[in-house]
């Protein structure tokens, strides 16, 4: 089916961009303007912006700011994080972002996918699941950056965002993220074989045979963060984008 | 100066960021003697082609687009739900486009693969299939984004400038005189991008 997008995430916290592991200890990586323009120039396939504090800190998208970065983007851009309104997501659009990310406002409110699709088309709206492993608990969606359990396996919310009308579901792994070990590739497996949407990997990506291990697990694309932005584990920040990196499906 | 045609829907600020980086003179824009005055036209979108029809007919956009289109022969591009609203009919609402091409809007057919995901969404390799003026010096291997769950059906090939293949082909680009469109969105599309609508501000 061509080419597999892969799609460096970007993490915003108060105007600047960080890494987490297993969505915490953030660590600072710079300045979100020249880190686009980076991936700009590297010809990126997409870009994931994710703002992991606003939900938990209660605050919506800071608009200006995400402008400013996706006018330095000429390749498709996602962005979540506050989002909890029509209207917050019609500025998202307005600022240069083909799609909006949701999570946690979905436990509140699934209606609100339709609400935008019905809008900006079914293929804007990309619902997110962070997923977290517990030793008693089995594995479950979490939200407002994986501070809150629900009671929905992976699959289980995966099938109803679906249902409510997503484009794609990212299925973001907690206990993988920032570590750069591979996919949880048995969640990823399960959903993308149930649903008809796309699924993006994220989270344990750290090499080219993780990437192509989601893929044959059935993602439809994958994201990663680490292997973007640092040099390897454990070294130095290098923002960064192989372009021979190519995947194909 | 290219009018950005503001129809409500679409992914407005990106095609004039776009146009900012290749310094031509855009404007965003949804008044009537703006869009006359203007040497070109850009019909963007992103969305429903219900909501796109239905925002074209009360804004009052679609008789003045007519007459620009038609009668005037103003270049005009559409790009992705801007170009399926100028087919006669989408199944996305089973209504009525613009219908200045010989084509209809239909829905990717899952039943023709099961393994096949919905909406086609990425990076994908065109198929040229004439020498028209928006494909003049492309960079080697032109790929483009597409998004999109919906795609154009001919009934005139020769209006067909441009195939892609996702699980079957389709038509993803198509010229009628003055009239252009694509299915993919060149101002998401690196240099491959930015030469079309370079292209196509050179007309």
């Amino acid at each position: 089916m061509g080419r597999v997008r892969i799609i460096p995430v970007l993490l915003l916290n108060k105007g600047g961009l960080y890494k987490t592991v297993n969505f915490k200890n953030a660590r600072y990586i710079g300045d979100p303007i020249n880190s686009v323009k980076i991936f700009n120039e590297k010809e990126a396939d997409e870009l994931l912006l994710l703002d992991y504090t606003a939900s938990v800190e209660k605050r919506g998208p800071d608009f200006a700011k995400i402008g400013e970065i996706a006018g330095e983007a000429f390749m498709p851009m996602a962005y979540g994080g506050g989002i909890r309104t029509l209207d917050d997501a019609k500025k998202v659009f307005d600022s240069g972002f083909e799609k909006v990310v949701l999570n946690s406002v979905l436990f509140e409110d699934l209606s609100l996918i339709e609400k935008i699709g019905a809008i900006y088309g079914a293929q804007a709206v990309v619902g997110c699941i962070d997923v977290k492993k517990s030793l008693l608990g089995g594995t479950k969606a979490y939200s407002f950056s994986g501070t809150k359990k629900s009671s929905f396996t992976p699959l289980q919310w995966a099938k109803k965002l679906e249902e409510a009308g997503v484009g794609e579901i990212i299925i973001n792994s907690i206990d993988k993220d920032g570590t750069w070990s591979g996919y949880a590739v048995d969640v990823i497996s399960e959903v993308s074989h149930s649903v008809k949407v796309p699924v993006i990997a994220c989270g344990g990506a750290g090499s080219p045979d993780d990437l192509k291990q989601a893929v044959a697990a059935g993602a439809s694309a994958v994201a990663a963060g680490s292997m973007f932005v640092y040099q390897k584990k454990g070294m130095g920040v290098l923002i960064s984008f192989p372009s021979t990196l190519q995947i194909q499906k | 100066m290219l009018a950005i045609i503001n129809y409500g829907l679409g992914n407005l600020t990106s095609i004039k960021n776009m146009c900012r980086r290749l310094g031509i003179d855009a404007t965003i824009t949804s008044d009537p003697e703006t869009i006359r005055s203007a040497s070109k036209l850009l019909l963007p979108g992103v969305g429903h082609f219900k909501k796109g029809m239905e925002n074209l007919h009360s804004s009052g956009l679609k008789p003045l687009l007519d007459e620009l289109v038609l009668v005037q022969k103003k270049p005009i591009l559409g790009i992705c739900l801007g170009a399926q609203l100028m087919t006669k009919h989408s199944e996305e609402g089973d209504v009525e486009g613009l219908g200045w091409v010989d084509a209809k809007t239909v829905r990717f057919d899952q039943s023709k693969d099961n393994l096949m995901k919905v909406p086609h969404m990425g990076w994908s390799e065109i198929t040229t299939t004439n020498a028209n003026p928006l494909w003049s010096n492309l960079p080697s291997d032109p790929r483009f984004y597409f998004v999109h769950t919906y795609h154009f059906q001919f009934d005139e090939p020769g209006e067909i400038s441009a195939t892609c293949n996702y699980s079957y082909d389709f038509v993803c680009a198509f010229q009628k005189g003055n009239i252009y469109g694509t299915q993919f969105h060149p101002e998401k599309s690196h240099k491959f991008g930015m030469k079309v609508l370079e292209n196509f501000n050179q007309l």
